[in-house]
């Protein structure tokens, strides 16, 4: 019995990444159609679209808009779906269908379930992402091969917004706040944190609010690995407030979780 | 008593406290393996919370607990390996097929792949649900799903099995085969820790139970001792046009004023009937039955189980 318990806590989370996939089977193809048009629809209608009307794209650093923009909107719609898969899956699973409370009867701890949910939302991002970026090379706009690197700054961006996202959605009890947080915090973020304009033409209170968070950093770092600007110190700070992030909405998501579930 | 097996679960002065609620105060119990051990109550009594506690979720205010020997706020993981649970609302996952639900459920519990198959298909069978399979769990019925999720509860073939009012909502035939197959688990020797607030339930499956209200113990034992301890064999029901005489409990018995009957304690319920119209009451019904843990509740507290 005692030595049975030796390593087990990987396993358990390893189990319930396991079940998330099983579940994953029927639903699949839809949700990465989905999480895929999303992006394409901006790199169309903004990027190529609105982006013919510009004609001198040199201020901002790339060939032409749509290479500004096709970029800088993976790490947006990363922003997205992580909060999206942050809200209403995490209610769902702890209120509505109760599935989180089954699996706290089997050997896995709170904290190792609140881990593997973030690290879900963070697959889930991936897989979108990683077409995404095919799909910008497709169209001539990946000009580098450290944009291999880009969906995995889209799945910690995934994973940053969906734990704290999730942290505040297992505090709920119902949706009604949801549609109001997509409105008036996700939206305005992804409409202002430089994946359509640099950031430096936005009033300063606006620039600094957009530096603390981490969606702008990862609109620059996602556009640098794509389009070859790549650059250690600016790119590296960017990636700290990235994982800073990271690491808050873990520490958040396993306290929630734990608090929601576990008293 | 040294040398027996270690309690299934122990409990002393075990307290759950929510702010200044306090929703189980200060209890102390003892369930011996393969023992069928139940929480009756009311609504409210605290059978949950400790059914929270002892499921390792909920951590405890005060006191002492050991499930199966260990300590459930160091030991929870080991605890939950040989322990399975049936919440009180059915929490399947309604992505998954029956046997998925039963599959990736026991894989949690570290069984293979093979193993867990295997493991489906005799509790596929055992809760009747093998021509169900493949089915989504959506259009069960609520036997069946409490059925599958009594199974669910199972795929760890653990030594203890907690269950919160596990029939509340089912018609009487679901119940039936519910207990029925409640008995082959015992049985099997596996310890069954259950709350409901059905008194025939407690009483059909126990052979120990407590009863509890606000939170306390008020008594505990087996059905029978229980019975034999606090009410007499018979309850003679009466049943009266324009109330009950003001002078029925005048006569020697313990009687009982609910709001539609009178309840009269007797050994033998024949002759306080024949004594009751030679007194000149006449009652417009009479109903003779034999006692049960709701009448030991009644004279407990004052209170009927089910509000």
């Amino acid at each position: 019995m005692t030595t049975a318990t030796f390593g087990r806590p990987s396993r358990s989370l390893w189990h319930f990444l396991e079940h998330q996939f099983r579940r994953y089977r029927t639903t699949w193809r839809a949700t990465i159609v989905s999480g895929l048009v999303s992006p394409m629809l901006f790199l169309g209608s903004i990027g190529f679209g609105l982006g013919s009307q510009i004609d001198d794209t040199s201020s901002l650093g790339t060939l032409d808009y749509a290479s500004f923009v096709g970029p800088g909107v993976l790490a947006g719609a990363a922003m997205i779906q992580g909060a999206s898969l942050g809200l209403w899956p995490t209610l769902g699973a702890i209120k509505w269908e109760g599935t989180y409370q089954a699996a706290l009867t089997t050997p896995l701890t709170a904290a190792e379930l609140a881990t593997g949910h973030i690290l879900w939302i963070g697959f889930r991002v991936f897989v979108g992402s990683a077409l995404y970026v095919v799909v910008l090379t497709l169209f001539g706009i990946s000009e580098s091969w450290l944009a291999v690197f880009a969906p995995f700054i889209a799945a910690f961006t995934g994973i940053a917004f969906g734990g704290v996202i999730s942290a505040f959605a297992a505090t709920q009890d119902r949706d009604n706040a949801f549609g109001l947080i997509t409105r008036v915090v996700i939206a305005p973020l992804f409409l202002f944190s430089g994946a359509f304009f640099p950031t430096s033409q936005l009033p300063l209170v606006a620039q600094w609010v957009a530096a603390v968070l981490p969606v702008s950093h990862a609109v620059e770092l996602c556009r640098h690995l794509i389009t070859g600007q790549f650059d250690a110190a600016t790119d590296g700070l960017h990636f700290a407030v990235l994982m800073a992030w990271l690491g808050l909405g873990w520490f958040l998501v396993i306290r929630s979780f734990t608090k929601r579930l576990s008293s | 008593m040294s040398s027996g097996p270690a309690s299934a679960i122990k409990a002393t002065g075990l307290t759950k406290r929510f702010g200044d609620f306090v929703a189980v105060a200060g209890i102390d119990l003892e369930v011996e393996p393969g023992e069928t051990f139940s929480l009756l109550g009311p609504n409210g009594a605290g059978k949950s919370s400790t059914m929270k506690m002892v499921s390792t979720v909920s951590p405890i205010t005060e006191g002492e607990l050991t499930i199966l020997g260990l300590d459930p706020s160091a030991e929870g993981r080991e605890i939950r390996q040989r322990m399975g649970v049936v919440p009180q609302e059915d929490n399947l996952d309604q992505e998954l097929t029956v046997r998925e639900n039963l599959v990736i459920y026991a894989r949690y519990f570290g069984l293979s792949w093979a193993q867990a198959k295997e493991r489906a298909d005799e509790l596929l069978s055992f809760a009747q649900l093998t021509d169900r399979a493949d089915a989504a769990v959506e259009p069960l019925s609520g036997g069946m799903k409490r059925r599958l999720t009594i199974a669910r509860s199972l795929v760890n073939t653990p030594e203890l099995v907690l269950l919160d009012e596990p029939t509340t909502g089912l018609d009487p035939q679901a119940r039936h085969l519910l207990w029925e197959r409640l008995y082959q688990l015992k049985e099997q020797g596996v310890t069954l820790l259950l709350t409901t607030h059905y008194m025939d339930e407690a009483e059909q499956l126990s052979d120990r139970l407590v009863i509890m209200d606000q939170g306390t113990i008020v008594t505990q034992g087996s059905p029978t001792a229980l019975i034999a301890e606090h009410v007499t064999n018979e309850v003679l029901e009466l049943r009266f046009a324009d109330g009950p005489p003001a002078d029925l409990d005048q006569h020697g018995w313990r009687i009982e004023t609910l709001p539609d009957r009178s309840l009269v304690y007797a050994d033998r319920g024949e002759d306080a009937l024949r004594r009751l119209a030679e007194l000149d009451v006449h009652p417009t019904g009479s109903l003779i039955r034999r006692s049960t843990l709701e009448d030991v509740f009644l004279a407990l507290t004052g209170r009927t189980l089910v509000e």
